[in-house]
């Protein structure tokens, strides 16, 4: 029998782990999606139609006849908005169903805790929620892409580059709402908050609908933290064929270390609300 | 006078240690060296969880516990005395913060994940998919243990029937009763055919008829030979499913033995129970206490310990005692529990 005085190891932390265990995860949470796969599919080729004809035709033929019409580079405006409408709604995706379906997940139906008593460990369930969201905004960029390439705004060859674009986006803002999702004790609202707060000024702001140049310089070091800005840089690069090696090397190395960086922090929180 | 004592071990007392044909076949027939290890050995355990106050709570003050393979085991005791914290750490889910444990022969904080392929667990609340229907629910969890697809259908099929809900075996869980919901939460801790099923207060909500259901399909596990540990508040289901328990008390254990050795150890063979209005009982009191060694005063009523409840009863109507109702009982785990720590169990 082994003795132990002062604990800081955790039973998670067995080097026998076996490393199906986030895999199990992903297969149980795409079971779950199955039952809603049709009209979340549905909605994902129903909602970019719905902002190309409103805001691409309908706005867009005001703006592309209007003076300013140059600040967007000399393309139209449907084509300045249509690859940033992609990664707004990776973000909304990986946003959306890192909060309240996994927080569920904790605190009302309380699955996580049944998967832990079995040998999958805290980390493996983050993992398997991380490789979830990661599909679900695969199957949504790829529609979305397709949707895009319809209206004939979707670049070259290198405009499928919008979809790992978009995917990069939302995952690294979903591993920061799994990490909220893991301390949050009772619902508070604090994912309202960030959506109303954080999400939607994030949208309005970051390049998606108008370049950041039309901003005053004192708010634009905002600009330069959105995730989103970074993504639609990226994307819109790949898309116009304006992209450049070093700025694109800068935005994806920017979103990537968010992804990381959330990531490390959402498993540790994962292991710390369910190992107690 | 209200009799208070201090708790004490009941290895103060010969007659209830625990005795070697209280544990069934300790050894297993197929020669794994793990077999001949208890399957739970703990020794000074110890819980502490910080809280942001500053003060540290002690849940689990120091326990020492054994169980053996096939034994049916319990830990009996109120809310907050220390029974799911001791259930989280054997389950290997809460680092234990002192002492020694070892599960099925391994050391939980090294070997977590091979001890939990090995366990089942009924936690105190069901976490169940309730959007997924219950076959579901059990595949997905087998899964979880690296079960191929096919062998969880298979299994699936078998534990649907083991908890009787095979008609229900394709609808969704939200509709099932929580006496369904709970059969089916013990059947997927089946999945995986463990060796140690732990049960956190398995029928805690549930109302009579659905506990003697779930209680026979316990019994069937118990001949099976699967090793139980359950923890309750509830003295019936103690000693219902229990061959040998703990009482805890404040993140301690106060007692252990048989339900019977307990009972024979802290009680009196019969019960007679002397029902007052509220606050009326203590005016009988002194009319009564000479007439057995021990009386305790509840609310509304007066327990009196004695060797036959019928003779006590018609001494004291003889001596002018008019309750508004009596009963005479055997004295359960529930009177021990009052005589160990001065307190009711469910308050």
């Amino acid at each position: 029998m082994a003795t132990l005085d002062h604990s800081h190891t955790r039973p998670s932390s067995s080097p026998s782990v076996p490393s199906g265990g986030r895999l199990m995860v992903w297969e149980y949470l795409l079971r779950c999606w199955r039952r809603y796969a049709i009209p979340s599919l549905a909605e994902a080729i129903g909602t970019p139609l719905l902002y190309l004809l409103a805001l691409g035709l309908g706005l867009g033929s005001l703006v592309d006849a209007g003076p300013q019409s140059a600040a967007l580079g000399g393309v139209s405006y449907l084509q300045y908005i249509a690859p940033a409408l992609l990664v707004a709604a990776a973000l909304q995706i990986g946003v959306s169903e890192g909060s309240y379906p996994a927080y569920s997940r904790f605190k009302w139906s309380r699955v996580f805790w049944g998967v832990t008593a079995t040998p999958v460990t805290p980390g493996q369930v983050c993992d398997g929620e991380v490789l979830f969201i990661g599909t679900r905004l695969l199957a949504a960029s790829t529609l979305y892409y397709l949707v895009l390439l319809m209206f004939g705004v979707a670049g070259g060859p290198a405009g499928l580059l919008m979809i790992p674009s978009g995917m990069l986006t939302g995952i690294a803002c979903a591993v920061l709402i799994l990490a909220l999702g893991a301390v949050l004790q009772s619902d508070g609202g604090a994912f309202a908050m960030v959506f109303r707060f954080v999400v939607v000024p994030m949208t309005l702001f970051s390049g998606s609908f108008f370049p950041i140049t039309q901003l005053p310089l004192a708010v634009r070091w905002l600009v330069w933290i959105s995730p989103l800005w970074h993504g639609n840089e990226l994307a819109r690069g790949f898309v116009l064929g304006t992209a450049e090696p070093c700025s694109t090397i800068g935005h994806a190395a920017f979103l990537a270390a968010l992804f990381v960086a959330g990531l490390v922090l959402a498993r540790r929180l994962y292991r710390r609300r369910l190992i107690v | 006078m209200r009799e208070r004592r201090a708790p004490r071990r009941i290895g103060d007392d010969p007659s209830v240690t625990r005795s070697a044909d209280a544990m069934p076949h300790p050894a297993g027939a197929n020669g794994e060296p793990e077999k001949a290890a208890p399957m739970i050995a703990a020794r000074r355990l110890c819980k502490t969880f910080p809280t942001a106050s500053g003060r540290p709570v002690e849940a689990v003050r120091g326990i020492d516990v054994q169980v053996e393979r096939g034994e049916s085991f319990g830990f009996l005791g109120p809310n907050g005395a220390g029974k799911s914290s001791t259930m989280r750490m054997i389950a290997c889910v809460s680092a234990r913060t002192g002492g020694e444990l070892s599960i099925l022969g391994m050391d939980p904080d090294l070997d977590g994940v091979r001890i939990r392929g090995r366990l089942g667990v009924v936690p105190q609340q069901d976490n169940l998919d309730v959007e997924l229907t219950v076959r579901e629910n059990l595949i997905i969890y087998g899964r979880y243990f690296g079960i191929s697809r096919s062998e969880c259908r298979r299994r699936a099929q078998e534990l649907v029937e083991f908890a009787q809900l095979t008609d229900k075996a394709d609808t969704k869980v939200d509709v099932l009763s929580g006496g369904m919901k709970r059969r089916l939460t013990i059947a997927r801790s089946l999945i995986n055919d463990p060796e140690l099923l732990l049960l956190d207060e398995p029928t805690t909500g549930l109302d009579p008829q659905a506990r003697h259901v779930l209680w026979d399909r316990l019994f069937r596990l118990k001949n099976e030979g699967v090793t139980l540990v359950v923890t309750t508040h509830y003295m019936d289901e103690a000693e219902q499913l229990c061959d040998r328990l703990v009482v805890m008390d404040g993140g301690v254990i106060v007692a252990e033995g048989s339900p019977k050795a307990l009972i024979g150890a802290y009680s009196s063979r019969e019960v007679l129970e002397l029902r007052f209005l509220p606050g009326t009982q203590q005016q009988a009191e002194p009319l009564v206490t000479d007439l057995v060694e021990r009386v305790e005063v509840l609310p509304d009523r007066l327990l009196l310990y004695t060797e036959d409840g019928e003779a006590t009863l018609e001494a004291a109507h003889s001596r002018g005692v008019r309750p508004r109702s009596t009963l005479v009982r055997r004295s359960t785990l529930e009177d021990v529990f009052l005589r160990l720590t001065g307190r009711s169990l469910v308050d």
